[in-house]
């Protein structure tokens, strides 16, 4: 699904990812770990397609497609859906009126016709319901004032509304406590399956008693350093990051 | 001949007319020498240091319409409110259009300035409010007083609430080129009166229109007015709107402006104090591109204690567009326990356009809360970015961000078809086409 080769992508004239290589298959969850400023958001923020960050080498395919030219919103439209780590606050703009947009927004660009509301409306419920969101919620101008925890159970509202094929969770654990990682976790299991793919970045090891990965890759100056099984985080947990730093 | 010296021909002229303005004659009279001394406002003058008549006054104008013209209801609906029932007093190129308006004199006048000037049971109410709050040295206000012979008139006694907005509209149309139109209202709200208010100038061709309007208006005790100004005119369209309220004790006075269109536009909304405990608001959003103008001016004159101003003005300026807003507090020294807020946030779109924002506040009271501030910014990258990566294309995400900023404006609004009306032109002007709310 998602096949990065030789990723060399940065910003402002630096160069911060030094060839990438990582390849995601359909219904595979794969751990994204690494020391701060190992790049790991810019990764993140490079498959999304932010334009401020240019790719110097390499390639990004997204079943198959050559990404790297297209614009943030045209990578959401095949299926590509990013969490953030600091989710942009929007006063003006209620939770539910900015979902319904970018749904339809996304329809559009696919042909089809706007969701009927009533379906749209349903849908809603129903995702709010499971990720535990009251209503009132939801008629909240976007993330203006959320707790950090609100934030990051909004963006897998917003996951969970998009249906993305591929989802990338930048830090997502962060501001969450046990039960609104949980919660939030559930939420994304019930993505997982099938053809969805999910690529979890994290500093910790927590989330991934929650969303448990096929694979654990470890980021160090840009490259991946270090791939292995899930028991590769429990390691890390344990050592820390300074013996895969040595070792690079 | 330049517009000065036609003006002042055109005035002998009309002088010598028979018309309601004869009832007027003293203070014409004052008025026009007051525009024979001062001309047309200049650069030079630090109330439109930023704002240049020259170009619009070199002009010719004539202040007579050569003919009347009859419009069909058709060809101008789309600017008549037509989803709220209303009064209506409209006119066309200055001369007022019976087809088009409902007026009424059933609980209270809505109706024509001449009707009142020339109908001797109005005589105390023109004696009592007509030219009392206007700025009588301000040189266009003088010059509109010169030329008074037309508007819209509202007497709303003591206790009425008036229950349908009352829709001033004026037309410009080809058949009247090169029109000077100054028409001239006089608003009175008794005692714990209500009224709301929609007004809007027109052009109807691609014609150059100049329009110098001026507006009194008179809030008694606890009376309420919401007033609306929807200016989306032609882009040969130039309007100067000069508004003056006098509010007395208890009274709330409301002034959104939309200005969404016009070659120049100059707003100067002022608010005169004569009692304490009152309250006035001001709100206005200003969307415009290419080459347009868009000039606010306020003023609020806080002259008694524990009174209120509040002040929320919106501005986007895309393309070559140019903003000026200016925003003057005067606290006097009785006006203890004055509230003045003021906010004026503006984005630009593109490098060329520009906005000079002035806060200037004048306190002499030592016992008061003044805040305000002003931002000149462009809408946030990572906000863009943000929504791109929820499927919202760049330019539809940069028009959610732009209805964002302004939204808290619209939500003031009162009148839900007003409300809809700014939305869909403030949509349409974004070019994106997203199901807002509202």
């Amino acid at each position: 699904m998602l096949s990065i080769d030789n990723l060399h992508a940065g910003c402002e004239g630096k160069t911060i990812l030094q060839g990438i290589n990582l390849d995601v298959k359909p219904g595979e969850v794969h751990a994204i770990m690494g020391p701060n400023g190992s790049g790991k958001s810019t990764l993140s923020t490079v498959i999304a397609g932010h334009e401020e960050y240019e790719v110097s080498q390499g390639s990004i395919l997204f079943n198959g497609e050559d990404i790297a030219e297209l614009s943030a919103d045209e990578r959401a439209h095949k299926g590509i859906f990013l969490s953030f780590q600091y989710p942009v606050e929007i006063p003006g703009v209620t939770v539910t009126n900015f979902i319904k947009t970018a749904i339809n927004q996304t329809r559009k660009a696919q042909g089809l016709e706007d969701m009927p509301a009533n379906e749209m409306l349903k849908k809603i419920r129903e995702k709010a319901a499971m990720l535990e969101i009251d209503s009132r919620f939801l008629s909240r101008s976007l993330n203006e004032g959320f707790s950090g925890g609100e934030k990051k159970r909004n963006e897998i509202f917003q996951m969970a509304m998009l249906e993305p094929k591929l989802a990338i969770l930048d830090e997502t654990d962060s501001g969450l406590d046990i039960d609104a990682l949980r919660i939030v976790a559930n939420g994304v299991n019930k993505l997982k399956g099938g053809e969805n793919a999910i690529v979890v970045i994290t500093h910790y090891q927590r989330l991934l008693d929650y969303i448990v990965p096929d694979f654990v890759h470890v980021l160090h100056e840009g490259r991946i350093v270090k791939s292995g099984t899930k028991d590769l985080a429990l390691e890390l947990e344990e050592k820390g990051y300074d013996w895969i730093k040595q070792g690079a | 001949m330049e517009l000065k010296e036609t003006l002042l021909s055109s005035y002998m002229a009309f002088d010598a007319q028979d018309g309601p303005q004869r009832k007027l004659q003293d203070q014409r009279a004052d008025a026009i020498e007051v525009f024979e001394q001062q001309g047309f406002p200049t650069n030079k003058e630090e109330d439109w240091k930023y704002t240049s008549l020259r170009a619009l006054t070199k002009g010719d104008y004539s202040v007579f319409p050569k003919e009347e013209v009859s419009l069909k209801l058709e060809d101008v609906k789309q600017y008549i409110l037509q989803d709220v029932d209303t009064y209506k007093i409209v006119f066309v190129d200055g001369i007022y259009n019976a087809y088009l308006s409902e007026t009424t004199h059933e609980g209270a006048d809505i109706c024509l300035l001449s009707a009142a000037l020339t109908k001797r049971k109005y005589a105390p109410i023109i004696k009592k409010y007509f030219n009392q709050i206007a700025e009588k040295e301000a040189s266009l206000t003088a010059l509109n007083t010169a030329f008074t012979n037309e508007g819209a008139f509202i007497y709303v006694p003591e206790g009425k609430q008036v229950e349908k907005p009352v829709q001033i509209i004026h037309f410009a149309t080809s058949k009247n080129p090169k029109l000077l139109l100054q028409p001239r209202n006089l608003i009175v709200l008794e005692k714990n009166a209500e009224l709301q208010v929609v007004e809007r100038h027109q052009s109807l061709s691609d014609n150059t229109t100049f329009t110098n309007v001026v507006t009194e208006i008179f809030t008694e005790q606890n009376a309420q007015l919401d007033y609306y100004k929807i200016q989306n005119d032609q882009s040969h369209a130039s309007l100067i709107d000069s508004t003056y309220i006098a509010q007395q004790k208890h009274s709330h006075a409301k002034v959104h402006t939309f200005s969404l269109g016009g070659k120049l536009i100059r707003n100067n909304l002022n608010f005169y104090h004569k009692a304490p405990e009152i309250i006035s608001t001001m709100k206005g959003i200003t969307l415009i591109e290419g080459e347009q103008f868009v000039d606010h001016h306020t003023l609020v004159h806080h002259a008694h204690p524990n009174s209120e101003s509040h002040q929320d003005y919106k501005g986007i300026y895309a393309e070559k567009a140019t903003g000026v807003f200016n925003g003057k507090i005067v606290v006097e020294k009785e006006a203890q326990k004055t509230n003045a807020f003021q906010k004026n946030n503006n984005i630009l779109m593109d490098d060329k356009a520009s906005i000079n924002t002035k806060p200037q506040l004048e306190i002499f009271a030592d016992d008061v809360k003044c805040s305000h501030g002003c931002t000149i910014g462009q809408l946030d990258e990572d906000a863009l970015f943000y929504l791109q990566t929820r499927g919202i294309p760049r330019k539809e995400a940069r028009g959610l961000l732009t209805y964002a900023f302004a939204n808290n404006v619209l939500q003031s609004v009162q009148i839900d078809s007003v409300k809809k009306r700014i939305n869909k032109l403030i949509a349409e002007k974004l070019g994106v086409n997203i199901g807002f709310d509202v």
